[in-house]
């Protein structure tokens, strides 16, 4: 996978088919970008996860916290990473030890490791970098759109009308790539530099 | 589902619009409302601290202006856009987010007569300074850097004499510098010229001119490109910092590549409140529509005018960047190959009086103080747009005594034609 421009169909084939997600670094701060995040994605009808050691007694929106991955119950479709990219590579390997296996482990905008990624993708796991899913839904059902943000996305079609904690459908016509041709252009350049 | 790029003619009608989920109603409707009831106590609080999408009031977003939004950042190739009262109001939220008292922008000399007023006089009293440059000579804006600078601002294609901005090489020196380029591309619009695709990190326009494209209503909008990084060196505390607006939010961490238009939305729409009217929204974005077919007769009616006044006898110059023998040509065939725009600048052998004259005797162009229009237009600078300069900076920005400038409009080139020839010849 080419981690600095994500077609929309892998980014809309995930989201479409994960049902839980364990947000690793979840915070019960309500100003962090993970709040927002586990907020919206639990109303879009996820089973979300919050995992944080630091928390573990306490619940997030309902939802108790756990230590750590291998605390968790069921199995996990997919794993949200909420860390720094220097922190990410032992939670791959944790992940990694998961019966059964995570489908999906996701980086949060900034967080990047391509050798965590490396490891994930070597065993199936289809990895997202550097990306907040709270956003790619938001765009590929164009809801973010109410925010002035280029969905890359267009639609004729007439939208049921959206209701508090209603799927949406991310099934809209791409018109481009995960990023507008810029930004892709300037986060490979910071990549590179870095 | 695959994932193709349509044309731009097909974004202009399209991006950002779909049928009401509601009415079915497939022309965009005009959401005149100031607000918006929320679903319950948390929904508020959610949207109120930036956690949910959706509406509030219309000071801060509005679902018309959202679909205007959404289109102009498609048309630009930005990541995100926000829709203000004005192109005044536009210029004036961009540098809120960037500048704080003491802080230096560059800006290129050659830009609208209003602008180098905005920027001379309002600016200054909120402690921003700008400090000129010569885009006819990039090296001016290298030596302009000092370590307040925090932006450079440009036209793409300069009010009032069309010239044409060398916009890659401005942002090598942007990137250099470490700051973001804004490019004004109302004179351009995107079908000429996407100032993104050159380099810039913001560009900001007048909606009242081809955007909208008739005249009829004001409006801007800032486009943020998703290019810059704003965390560096705390130089953008808007971006990068904790906003006690929103009990500690970082704007940059939160939204990534569009956390620029969000600071312009949420940080100074919110706060100096130039919004704009959804009924203007409408109105631009049925302009929008009809752009490419609009700015490409815009182009060729222009080289039509311009070819005929460089064959006329009463006129000693004529600056239009389409025309091969002019000095901005090189440019034009690099920036803007489909058409070098409808604006431009020309002067009489007979000075200040002959141009006066011609004003008066014109039948179809309107004696105006705007551009863009379908309708063809004429004003005398010197007199009026840029009559607060003095007469070295009306020379240097392109309107001399003598100069007459024109916004052709996409009436028949032949009746353009023929009422400057009755105009110039009597
Ligand atoms: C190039 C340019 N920028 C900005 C403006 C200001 O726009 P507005 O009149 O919408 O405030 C104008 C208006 O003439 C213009 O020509």
């Amino acid at each position: 996978m080419n981690h600095d421009a994500y077609p929309d169909n892998y980014i809309r084939g995930i989201l479409n088919s994960v049902k839980s997600i364990a947000m690793v670094g979840a915070s019960p701060v309500n100003v962090r970008p993970s709040y927002f995040a586990f907020k919206y994605l639990a109303q879009r009808g996820y089973d979300m996860i919050p995992v944080n050691p630091g928390h573990v007694g306490k619940e997030l929106l309902g939802k108790p916290f756990v230590a750590s991955l291998s605390d968790i119950d069921r199995p996990i479709d997919m794993i949200d990473i909420f860390r720094n990219s220097s922190h990410i590579m032992p939670v791959v390997e944790e992940a990694l030890t998961l019966d059964p296996l995570p489908k999906v482990i996701w980086m949060q905008l900034g967080a990047r490791d391509d050798a965590a990624a490396a490891r994930a993708e070597s065993v199936g796991i289809k990895v997202v970098m550097n990306r907040c899913p709270k956003i790619e839904y938001g765009r590929l059902s164009s809801e973010i759109s109410w925010m002035g943000v280029n969905s890359r996305t267009l639609s004729s079609k007439r939208a049921p009308a959206p209701t508090q904690g209603m799927r949406l459908s991310l099934n809209r016509m791409s018109v481009g790539g995960g990023d507008t041709a810029a930004s892709d252009r300037a986060a490979k350049n910071k990549s590179e530099q870095s | 589902m695959s994932d193709r790029l349509p044309g731009f003619s097909t974004l202009a009608v399209h991006a950002g619009a779909q049928p009401d989920p509601t009415t079915g109603a497939r022309a965009t409707p005009i959401y005149q409302t100031t607000s918006f009831v929320f679903n319950d106590a948390d929904h508020a609080a959610s949207l109120f601290g930036l956690q949910a999408f959706g509406n509030i009031y219309t000071r801060i977003g509005n679902p018309t202006n959202a679909v205007l939004e959404e289109r102009v950042a498609a048309l630009e190739g930005g990541t995100a856009a926000l829709a203000v009262a004005s192109g005044h109001a536009a210029q004036v939220v961009v540098l809120q987010q960037l500048l704080q008292p003491g802080d230096e922008f560059i800006a290129a000399r050659k830009l609208y007569g209003g602008s180098i007023n905005q920027f001379t006089h309002a600016f200054k009293s909120f402690g921003w300074n700008v400090v000129w440059a010569d885009p006819d000579d990039i090296a001016s804006f290298e030596r302009a850097v000092t370590p307040r600078t925090k932006a450079i601002f440009i036209e793409s294609i300069a009010n009032p004499a069309g010239s044409i901005t060398d916009i890659e090489a401005i942002s090598t020196v942007a990137r250099k510098a470490g700051v973001p380029l804004i490019v004004d591309n109302t004179l351009a619009s995107p079908y000429l010229i996407r100032p993104i695709d050159h380099g810039a990190d913001i560009v900001v326009h007048s909606l009242t001119k081809f955007l909208g494209g008739h005249g009829n209503s004001l409006g801007g909008i800032i486009v943020d490109a998703g290019t810059f990084d704003w965390s560096t060196g705390g130089k953008y505390p808007m971006l990068s910092e904790p906003r006690p607006e929103y009990h500690g939010i970082r704007l940059q961490e939160t939204f990534g590549n569009f956390a620029f238009a969000i600071a312009c939305r949420v940080l100074g729409l919110r706060d100096l409140g130039p919004a704009l009217s959804p009924f203007n929204a409408f109105m631009i974005l049925t302009g929008i529509e009809t752009l490419p077919l609009r700015m490409q007769k815009h182009c060729d009616n222009a080289k039509a005018v311009a070819e005929f006044l460089a064959g006329h006898p009463a006129v000693a110059s004529v600056n239009y960047a389409g025309l091969a023998s002019d000095k901005y040509n090189q440019l034009a065939r690099k920036y803007a190959p489909k058409g070098a725009g409808a604006v431009f600048t020309f002067s009489l052998k007979g000075g200040y009086d002959a141009g006066v004259n011609l004003v008066s005797k014109l039948q179809l162009f309107s004696h105006l103080a705007n551009v863009g229009d379908t309708r063809s237009l004429v004003i005398h600078p010197a007199s009026t747009t840029h009559s607060q300069l003095d007469d070295a900076a009306k020379v240097k920005s392109g309107a001399g005594p003598d100069v007459v400038r024109l916004s052709i409009g996409i009436e028949d080139k032949e009746d353009l034609i023929a009422d400057l020839e009755q105009a110039l010849g009597a």
